[in-house]
């Protein structure tokens, strides 16, 4: 049978972090995860609704670079005047869902729902976001790639919770680009998913980020391939990207969507175009905005 | 439970709920507005949109609690720019079943709040959340763009006459814009139950009920559970009933996954339906997945050999002989997927008691059939069931079936109680049936100039663990194996195979699309080898009048050559448009398809019956049998009984399908709406006015206006109030019946099996990224021979409509159970992926249908799935013979690797 059901909406961190330290709570944020997960009229258990905590949703830049909360939606995301750097992110928050999910659905609800397809992932990954974990004993930060451990699985211990994730200074220079690639236009789980971003100098790539998704258990950076951009001509840069350093990050699989094979072919050409984009804007003089 | 406090529509409510409870459920149940509706409740379909301060939200995924202080607006609301919003969907014909219309409404208004005038691209993307299986989008769109340009609509014009041929809004189409349409879902009694099934997990296993009346006792909130022990009549349904196989309840053993095996009553007060720990044990049992597998496996049923339901064959001269003398000859196999219906209204409906009657109201597109099957179940004369259809949010086939009638049925019966049932989406999608996987070889040959000699076809579809439609699948493809083309020499089989897949039923043209990809496909292939241009190919081998069928039919009204002419223009301008395209990294194609298909039952009888009357008070009543699942008949047949009564449509009042009211007009399948219940209208709506013309001793020519009680023309006045009332009430009315004229087929499929037949050819432009294998879709330019378009902005819709599923069709849709049971993982088209489509409206008369008109439903989907096979191939020089022709799909066999 289910547990007692709950419901609590606090409005201070203190008291939602005190609620969960006793155990058994979940966090409930846009919803868009939790009630497709029930073909009930209500969810069970003992439900911590967060969205009434102010801490938790906004944009805010400071000199450390920029905090976004985690309850912090999609919509809002997309519509924020952001640097160039975030073009990915943004482009993201637009094709999570519909307007419906993206008026919903958090940035801090797609990490810990942990998809291996979760489109906020690749775009903050090149954006070398770190978590923010607070607990009633304190906080910590984790950089993204530890706290997304596997599908559905997070280093979230226990009474911890998401607050907010960080992107630093530094990596809010550049430029960046989101592709998705699905069977159809909107509302659609991603084949692959790409997120680029890329700091040029005179002329060359001085800084790469790429990231992936949907073609392994979590989404990951291609160190090889950003190695192989590094130091090259804006007008080459798309040539240094190699199949097999792209494929040496994955581990795509089989499934509905699409074969293992498919992905890394798809999540090859997608850097490529991403790159391709980012440094012809580059030649024609884009600055960085 | 929690008070939330908010404002809705304008005004304040406050209502005690439990604190996570689902807004949609919310609006409902507690707040009685049923114009949310609710379609998949994970955020998949966006039916359920409403906006919360002023932003689009899914209803279904907003608690309760967190909606406190705020103001929510749903399509209920009065509110000037939804008015016009409403105006213009009625005008631009962008309800159909009506279903997703709340959601796109709702979104339109978020929309139009954000940006006063969108472009069509920010149309597409607000509505991009809201999912549409009727209409093609096409018409929402421009709706949504003709709103925001605050165009003053034209005032209503005086008097609706809504002669043949008109494009008057849907006569049904108020309340479906503002919310009231009252659905499966949408009407119940209080104090009832609430119907859950236990279904079962696996393919294929037995099981074995523990302690029921324990389980019962223990949980309050549940009244009762049912099984198959209960079930007072034959536990066998089906639609053709030589074939009745299909347990309403499993009795020990489950064939397929989803398959209903008990039912539990729970009281309808709030208690939250949980199966948790229900007594049963399974015993998992090996399952025969595939024909290729069945055909050599255990026996699914102990009467059918090979797991063979049934075969249909049309064989005519030689084919083997005249396909080894052919100068040209192809050859080639395609394999097809299962296909979800993906109606956006889950199955729902309720049952009660009056006196001795069973009532059962729900969605359905059968109510005569359902009747009839529920009451063989409950061991009921057919007198004491009732079949109220509801407003049907989308059927397209599956609808034909039973599927809770006889549980709610059931229930109401043994207990005495109302009691409701509302299918959840996965529960819709395992439980109900699919299009037919087909796996199906063929060969077809054409002399030095390009003439057909013959084709060899042979299918095998995957009918699944019931016999439901498979029969007439099996039937009504080697029929149709030709295409709309001269063919001397035919021979075509087809098997339905059962599985311990999915009960394979009827979809929109009942394995008509299938056997389409095959020949169609083939026929470009075959057009290249003569060295013929594709579309000069099929214009010479298109059947014309007097020309021969494969069942040795003589055509009359024969549409194909019109409609290939039509495209021509749009086809020369399309090949150079591609050809001027060419690039590296997408290639242009274009492709060409054609349809034929037989309208009404094959070889069987399927009359339809309508009724109209007129009171002493001056109402004029038509009895439309045709059960409106948003196609239009409600439409169409009161235009067919207006023009040939000669009154304004809008003076007749409809009584719909309901059993006990209207005589029966069939089901709405096989495309037979329009074409035989029309004439049942057409002719009944003569011999009204016969009748009235003879009682005024008027001349034929009269023209009639009825004002108030008193009929009049220019020769005279009736005065209704004064003449005696028959049987049904009216003063004077007329019944008349129409079944089309059919023969029998022989062993060799030879025969008469439709009366009349419907045209169709349809050009893709499509661009394939040749590094990726995906598919943008640019243009579908559609040529449909109606025989009569009795409306042409709802022919439209339907061919839109049947578009959107043939690109469903061609590029995404693969039902597999287990794994894409929700709208998520099963993909069908949305706003972004149906392009831009031009409808060109062919009018060659069949002497059969009212004012010529032909069917027209299940034809529009058949040639889209082909043309973009063709265009792809002519893009790329791939043949891709496994649908959905995925992204991977399409590189894999770019590159030569098949799929």
């Amino acid at each position: 049978m289910a547990a007692e059901a709950a419901y609590e909406r606090p409005e201070s961190l203190g008291g939602a972090l005190a609620l969960l330290a006793r155990g058994g709570w979940s966090p409930l944020a846009g919803g868009t995860d939790l009630y497709p997960a029930t073909n009930q009229r209500v969810l069970n258990g003992r439900i911590l609704d967060i969205s009434a905590l102010e801490d938790l949703s906004g944009l805010t830049l400071d000199r450390d670079g920029l905090r976004i909360g985690a309850a912090t939606t999609w919509a809002a995301i997309a519509s924020a005047t952001l640097p160039p750097a975030l073009a990915a992110l943004q482009d993201a928050a637009r094709e999570v869902g519909g307007r419906q999910i993206q008026n919903a659905g958090t940035v801090g609800g797609n990490l810990c729902n942990a998809s291996p397809a979760a489109d906020g992932v690749p775009p903050l990954l090149v954006l070398e976001a770190e978590v923010e974990l607070a607990s009633a004993s304190g906080t910590r930060r984790l950089p993204l790639a530890d706290f997304v451990t596997g599908p559905r699985r997070t280093a979230l211990a226990p009474g911890e919770l998401l607050v907010a994730v960080h992107l630093p200074r530094p990596a809010l220079m550049g430029r960046s680009r989101f592709l998705k690639l699905g069977a159809r236009k909107y509302l659609v789980i991603s084949i692959a998913s790409v997120a680029a971003r890329l700091l040029e100098r005179e002329g060359h790539v001085a800084l790469a980020r790429i990231a992936v998704g949907a073609c392994s258990p979590v989404a990951r950076r291609l160190p090889a391939v950003e190695a192989a951009l590094e130091g090259a001509p804006l007008a080459e840069a798309a040539g240094r990207i190699l199949a097999r350093d792209v494929a040496a990050a994955l581990a795509p699989i089989d499934d509905v969507r699409a074969t293992a094979a498919y992905r890394l072919e798809a999540a090859t050409e997608l850097v490529r175009r991403a790159v391709t984009e980012l440094a012809g804007d580059g030649l024609e003089g884009g600055g960085h905005g | 439970m929690a008070e939330v406090r908010f404002i809705l529509n304008g005004a304040p409510v406050a209502v005690d709920v439990p604190p996570t409870r689902r807004l949609s459920e919310v609006l409902r149940e507690d707040c009685g507005l049923t114009g949310t509706k609710v379609g998949c409740d994970a955020g998949d379909c966006g039916a359920c949109t409403v906006l919360i301060d002023g932003a689009a939200h899914c209803a279904c995924l907003a608690p309760a609690a967190r909606i406190r202080g705020a103001d929510v607006q749903t399509v209920e609301a009065e509110d000037p720019i939804l008015d016009r919003l409403r105006a213009a969907f009625l005008r631009k014909g962008a309800a159909q079943c009506g279903i997703c219309t709340p959601g796109m409404l709702m979104a339109a208004r978020a929309l139009l709040a954000e940006r006063a005038a969108p472009e069509r691209p920010e149309v597409e993307a607000a509505l991009g959340g809201v999912l549409c299986r009727c209409t093609g989008y096409q018409k929402i769109i421009a709706a949504v763009l003709d709103a925001a340009a605050e165009t003053v609509a034209d005032e209503a014009p005086d008097q609706v006459r809504g002669r043949v041929g008109e494009r008057i809004e849907r006569l049904d189409g108020r309340p479906k814009v503002e919310g009231r349409d009252l659905f499966g879902a949408d009407l119940w009694q209080t104090g009832g139950l609430l119907l859950k099934a236990v279904r079962s997990p696996y393919p294929h296993a037995d099981f074995t009920f523990g302690d029921l009346m324990a389980w019962c006792a223990a949980r309050p909130g549940v009244a009762h559970v049912f099984t198959a022990a209960d079930i007072p009549g034959r536990n066998a349904f089906g639609v053709i009933p030589a074939f009745a196989d299909q347990p309403a309840l499993a009795e020990g053993v489950a064939r397929f996954r989803g398959e209903a095996v008990a039912l539990v009553a729970f009281e309808d007060d709030g208690t939250e339906p949980d199966l948790t720990d229900f007594p049963i044990r399974w015993t998992e049992r090996p399952a025969l997945a595939d024909p290729a597998a069945a055909m050599g496996g255990a026996l699914i049923h102990a009467a059918r050999p090979g797991n063979l339901l049934t075969q249909g064959y049309v064989r005519r001269g030689d084919a083997d002989a005249a396909l080894a003398a052919s100068v040209h000859l192809v050859e080639g196999k395609v394999e097809t997927a299962f296909v979800e219906h993906a109606y956006i209204e889950p199955e729902a409906g309720a049952a009660w008691m009056e006196g001795e009657v069973l009532v059962i109201r729900a969605c359905t597109q059968a109510p005569y059939m359902d009747r009839d099957d529920t009451a063989t179940i409950l061991g009921l004369p057919p007198e004491r069931v009732r079949i109220i259809p509801s407003a049907v949010g989308g059927g397209f086939g599956s609808k034909l079936d039973v599927s809770l009638q006889p549980l709610v049925g059931l229930v109401a019966l043994k207990t005495g109680r109302p009691c409701r049932m509302i299918y959840s989406r996965t529960e819709s999608m395992a439980s109900t049936t699919k299009r037919h996987p087909a796996s199906i070889r063929a060969r077809i040959g054409c002399d030095a100039d390009g003439r057909i000699t013959a084709l060899d076809f042979d299918g095998i579809f995957n009918t699944g663990a019931y016999s439901s439609w498979g029969p007439t699948v099996a039937n009504r493809v080697p029929v149709h194996a030709t295409g709309p083309y001269r063919t001397p020499h035919v021979r075509a089989r087809a098997r339905a195979i059962h599985t311990h897949g999915p009960v394979s039923g009827a979809f929109r043209g009942f394995g008509v699309p299938q056997a389409a990809v095959m020949q169609e496909t083939l026929y470009d292939r075959l057009a290249d080898r003569a060295g013929i241009d594709r579309l000069e190919f099929r214009l010479r081998n298109a059947l014309r009048d007097g020309d021969i069928s494969a069942t040795g039919q003589v055509m009359e009204g024969t549409g194909i050559h019109d409609c290939l002419t039509a495209l021509r223009p749009h086809w020369t301008r399309a090949l150079a448009e591609a050809g001027a395209a060419r690039g590296n990294r997408t290639r242009r194609g274009v492709g060409l398809a054609s349809c034929w298909y037989g309208c009404g039952n094959t070889s069987l009888p399927n009359p339809s019956t309508i009724r109209i009357g007129l009171t002493a008070e001056g109402g004029l009543v038509l009895h439309q049998g045709a059960t409106d699942i948003g196609q239009g008949s409600n439409t169409v047949i009161a235009q067919i009984a207006a023009e040939a009564l000669g009154l304004p449509v809008e003076r007749f009042a409809l009584v719909g399908p309901d059993t006990a009211l209207s005589p029966d007009a069939g089901k709405t399948s096989a495309s037979r709406q329009t074409y035989v219940t029309g004439r049942a209208a057409e002719a009944a709506a003569r011999a009204l006015r016969a009748a009235i013309l003879r009682l005024g001793n008027w001349g034929d020519d009269a023209g009639l206006t009825l004002d108030g009680c008193t009929l009049r023309s220019a020769s005279g006045s009736i005065d209704l109030s004064r003449l005696p009332r028959d049987a049904f009430g009216y003063v004077l009315s007329a019944q008349e019946s129409y079944d089309p004229p059919t023969t029998p087929l022989d062993a060799d499929g030879q025969g008469l099996p439709y009366a009349v037949y419907g045209y169709g050819a349809q050009m893709a432009e499509l661009a394939v990224d040749m590094a990726l294998g995906t598919v943008k879709l640019l243009k579908i330019t559609a040529a449909h021979d109606v025989g009569r378009a009795i409306n042409p902005t709802l022919v439209e819709g339907q061919i839109e409509g049947g578009i959107a599923q043939g690109i469903g069709m061609a590029l995404m849709e693969d039902y597999i159970p287990g794994r894409t049971e929700n709208l998520h993982d099963y993909l069908i088209p949305t706003t972004g992926d149906v392009p831009p489509i031009e409808s060109l409206i062919i009018e060659v008369p069949h002497p059969e249908g009212p004012f010529g008109a032909k069917g027209l439903g299940e034809h529009v989907l058949i040639p889209t799935a082909p043309a973009i096979l063709n265009a792809i191939r002519h893009a790329t020089g791939a043949i891709v013979t496994r649908l959905p022709v995925l992204p991977h799909r399409l590189l894999a066999a770019m590159k030569g690797n098949g799929t």
